[in-house]
């Protein structure tokens, strides 16, 4: 049977079904396929907290969603062209981010009466013509059934066995929708299942007769292809999550200063993945501890870096609270210590698997005392290799605890990587104090005497003849003895400030992309940078002017930040939060920016920030 | 600086900051023998660290003239497992109080003793808050009458020594502040031993709680009521040995006389076994036979002392790990599937 084969510049799909259903295990190979194809991507999973919930409901569902293209792509896509929907839970959770003509592909095998009245449906929408489901169309495949016949006959292969395959059949099928290769997924079932000969021949069996249906059903009479994508830079690329990024981030930081990289955590979502992912690299040099508690894993790290490490601890909100104090103590001691904060919904244990970018003002303010730190925030998620190779490089230049921020859709997205050459990566010099010159015995080695940036030296224990002591008491300038001089305290102050206000004087300069005569700047910090540049473009499609910026560094900011907003009559800062960074800079800057927020767990959607930009501009172009 | 190869001296550990402890503290006699013992030890002050807490214990680590950090409150053994599981050539000690390591701390202290990580840990135990001024602690005993507890503490008190053997701690061990024999005695066995060395030092504190230990401490006293236990050796005290622990019938332990029960009866010490229930039962000695809130005789010395596999760089099984150079990184960063535009 011929098969029509149309191009498309863009596609949204959407895999949903039940937690044990294994979407994101087929999501995640999806976009391995698409990756290698050469399309950009970006890609959003989105599961709930519980590891199981009951089978079959809504707070059971769990979805990733694609984005692939031929162009440069900035969002993992607000709506979704095609809904795999493994059961009527999963149809019911996601109908409504479906854009009306879209596709949808259900496995009709699950649309039992008890799976439907779990979902709240009186009836089978898959029947109901004039139903919930006129708008689109529907492609009715029983994907149980036909994964189950596949398998038939294989050594070892049960029923159940073959029927938990059903996910590589629905990979199969959408593989074969996209013209994804197929080697690949051979291999990586191959590899996957290599300890369980049964669950292998099932998987295979089940991935090809999806691809197998696709190609003979006459409900599908169009194969699409999405051209690999030409606008990007050269070089060589791989697929990267937020959470790897930031993993490579750190052990390149590690062999580019020659200081072992100890990370001390305690499981938390959705940062627990760093501690996974680091562990695995104890061949790089990597050591992990999984700590007793959120303090003392700040602790280890903190205790690693007074030995003359490069200490990390990661978390995510509840876990920040807790660290405070000894992040608190690391700004006293001026010793590097890297503290990651995955972002998630708040307050309190809030909703830990969706994200969120309210905890700025707590990394920025969070601690009791004068206690100024640097602060950073990923863009991307390929954006946090490099925001944490300088979140390190920050704090062991500056003696300094830094925090960087990611939040969990960054750490759970990903998109095309270009993979930098070691050697093209910054030297970071850890400027140990060295054993003093045998004529300088006698001498008492200062630790709080600074260099020109305000810098004081770093002795970790063993070097000889630099035995000190240092503390969380206040302490005497240069000396570092112990001091409750009111003026010697106002001194130490003022001077643990300004070592961090110094770091400004090497940032390069906020960029701004600007249409010539633009009225408005739309600024942007961390994650929500793709959505923000989506929008933008959306407006100049329109014909519209506006100039777009974007903040890594949160403390201390770029030196021109005051200029380049003063130079805009308008300024939009859109963030997930209450309007946290719009506050900063009005107080910072006496500018009336305004801001625009969204605190629902998801990130923000370029159509959203399309008319907040329009509004923002008084247009009169709404649609 | 010392020169090289000349041996050291107790006053190559003082260092030159003025000591503030009150006035007949028990941390100075502490200080001073912790101060003349460290020559013993044979490594360099640069390559030995004091780790501590909050606290008048806490200070502890400014008067050492080694490396030191005087940490937050509780976290002591947080900091120090850091350094430990990347800085196994290192001696490293952590001097916290019974409010600090017992109340605040009590989770890390707990964690390092399961770990066991390479780390001797003394702590001063006075029965109160002393740098508060004089709040009830942890180990503060039941009715005592405090600024806080004014009706006297309702809560039953933790028993440093049961609380680290129900830990499974490798290595338990009490002294008393001003026994200049014991106390080194003690040091020597802590620093001998590879794994986590949990200290208890009664220790009096003149202001908040004065003559808490007196019974032990006073020499007259001390000698009727200290139980020295020493590993290989029927357990007896008294001035002239008169005294002596038995197991009775049920297991349980019981303070004897000697002439009543007959030498053979009494138990041996035997710190080296596996199972820790006869050191827990020996920790647990005096409060059995507390009489009028007073405590019973009470059993100093090492009550445990056992191997088991470390934490960290110092484990056998955990060697040293090299920072990777340039080329692994390069194969770190492209593995997986990757694909070159041109």
């Amino acid at each position: 049977m011929g098969k029509t084969v149309e191009q498309r510049e863009r596609v949204v799909v959407r895999f949903a079904g039940d937690s044990g259903d294994g979407m994101q295990l087929v999501g995640g190979r999806f976009t391995d396929a698409t990756a290698v194809l050469g399309n950009d991507l970006a890609t959003l999973p989105d599961f709930p907290a519980e590891i199981r919930a009951p089978a079959g409901t809504i707070p059971g569902v769990s979805a990733f969603q694609i984005h692939f293209a031929s162009r440069d792509i900035l969002t993992p896509g607000d709506t979704p062209n095609v809904l795999v929907a493994m059961n009527p839970a999963a149809l019911q959770a996601n109908l409504a981010t479906l854009e009306r003509g879209a596709t949808i592909i259900a496995n009709e095998d699950a649309f039992t009466r008890r799976n439907l009245e779990k979902a709240g449906y009186a009836a089978n929408p898959l029947d109901d013509d004039g139903g919930p489901l006129a708008d689109y169309r529907v492609i009715r495949v029983p994907m149980t059934t036909l994964t189950t016949r596949a398998a038939e006959g294989l050594e070892g292969v049960g029923s159940r066995e073959a029927g938990r395959a059903k996910n590589l059949f629905a990979l199969g099928l959408l593989s074969w929708l996209y013209g994804r290769p197929t080697d690949g997924t051979e291999r990586w079932i191959e590899q996957k299942f290599a300890s369980r000969p049964a669950a292998l021949a099932a998987n295979r069996a089940a991935f090809r007769a999806g691809w197998s249906f696709g190609e003979t059903t006459e409900l599908l009479d169009v194969q699409y292809r999405v051209a690999p994508a030409t606008d990007v830079a050269p070089g060589t690329y791989r697929q990267v999550n937020g959470t790897t990024a930031t993993a490579l981030g750190l052990i390149a930081a590690s062999v580019r200063s020659g200081l072992p990289l100890l990370l001390a955590s305690y499981p938390i979502t959705p940062a627990s993945e760093l501690l996974h992912e680091l562990s695995r690299h104890g061949g790089a040099g990597v050591r992990t501890i999984q700590a007793e508690d959120e303090i003392a894993a700040a602790g280890m790290a903190l205790g690693a870096a007074y030995g003359g490490h490069l200490g990390v601890t990661a978390t995510s909100g509840p876990g920040m609270d807790l660290k405070a104090e000894t992040i608190g103590l690391a700004a006293m001691l001026e010793l590097p210590l890297v503290v990651i904060d995955v972002q998630r919904a708040g307050p309190s244990t809030g909703m830990p698997t969706k994200t969120e970018q309210s905890d700025l003002l707590l990394a920025l303010h969070g601690r009791h005392g004068e206690s100024p730190l640097p602060v950073l925030a990923a863009a991307t998620p390929a954006d946090c290799f490099e925001t944490a190779f300088e979140a390190a490089r920050l704090a062991v230049a500056y003696r300094t605890p830094v925090i960087l921020l990611s939040d969990g859709f960054l750490s759970n997205s990903s998109e095309p990587w270009r993979i930098p050459d070691a050697a093209s990566l910054p030297q970071i010099d850890p400027a140990f104090a060295q054993p003093p010159a045998d004529g300088a015995a006698g001498e008492a080695f200062r630790p709080y005497a600074r260099d020109a940036r305000g810098v004081r030296p770093w002795a970790p224990p063993g070097t000889s003849g630099l035995q000190h002591r240092i503390g969380g008491l206040e302490k005497q300038d240069a000396s570092g003895n112990i001091s409750y001089d009111p003026a010697n305290h106002a001194t130490m102050t003022r001077l643990r400030a300004e070592r961090i206000a110094r770091i400004a004087d090497e940032l390069p300069p906020l960029a701004v992309e600007a249409d010539e005569d633009a009225e408005l700047l739309v600024l942007g910090w961390g994650s929500s940078y793709g959505p923000i540049r989506a929008a933008v473009r959306r407006v100049r499609d329109r014909g519209l002017k506006v100039a777009r910026a974007h903040l890594r560094h949160l403390e201390p900011l770029p030196p021109n930040v005051g200029d380049v907003l003063r130079e805009f009559p308008r300024v939009l800062v859109p963030e997930c939060n209450g309007g946290q960074l719009a506050q900063l800079l009005r107080a910072r800057f006496l500018i009336d920016v305004r801001s625009h927020t969204k605190v629902s767990g998801q990130p923000l959607f370029a159509a959203e920030l399309e008319h907040a930009i329009l509004a923002a501009l008084d247009a009169e172009v709404l649609a | 600086m010392t020169a090289v190869g000349a041996p050291l001296a107790k006053a190559d550990f003082q260092s030159d900051q003025e000591t503030r402890w009150c006035p007949g503290c028990g941390d100075y006699a502490i200080l001073s023998a912790v101060q003349s013992f460290m020559p013993e030890l044979g490594i360099p002050p640069e390559r030995i660290v004091f780790m501590t807490g909050i606290g008048c214990a806490g200070r502890f680590a400014y008067y050492m003239d080694t490396y030191g950090m005087h940490g937050i409150h509780g976290r002591a053994p947080a900091l120090a497992t850091g350094l430990a599981t990347t800085r196994p050539d290192l001696s490293i000690w952590v001097v916290t109080g019974d409010g600090d390591a017992l109340s605040i701390g009590g989770n890390h202290l707990i964690h390092a003793l399961r770990r066991n990580v390479p780390l001797k840990i003394l702590l001063f135990n006075n029965q109160i808050y002393g740098l508060t001024k004089g709040q009830a602690s942890p180990t503060s005993e039941r009715g005592k009458i405090t600024k806080s507890t004014p009706f006297g503490s309702h809560d039953r008190p933790f028993n440093p020594l049961a609380l680290a053997l129900g830990a499974e701690a490798t290595f338990v061990a009490r002294t008393i502040d001003t026994d200049r024999q014991h106390l080194p005695e003690i040091l020597r066995a802590a620093a001998a031993h590879e794994g986590t060395a949990f200290v208890e030092i009664y220790q009096n504190c003149p202001v908040f709680n004065d003559g808490a230990f007196e019974a032990l401490r006073d020499r007259e006293q001390g000698a009727a009521n200290r139980i020295p236990l020493v590993h290989g050796e029927p357990i007896r005290f008294g001035a002239t040995g008169e005294r002596g622990v038995v197991r009775e019938a049920g297991g349980d332990l019981r303070i004897a006389d000697v002439a009543d029960v007959g030498e053979d009866a009494l138990l041996v010490h035997d710190a080296h076994r596996e199972d820790p229930s006869q050191a827990f039962a020996l920790a647990l000695l005096a409060d059995r036979h507390r009489l009028g809130g007073v405590p019973g005789p009470t059993p100093i010395g090492v009550f445990r002392a056992v191997e088991r596999p470390l934490h960290g760089a110092a484990a056998a099984r955990d060697p040293d790990r090299a920072v990777a150079d340039a080329a692994t990184l390069d194969a770190l960063l492209r593995q997986g599937d990757t694909w070159t535009v041109a």
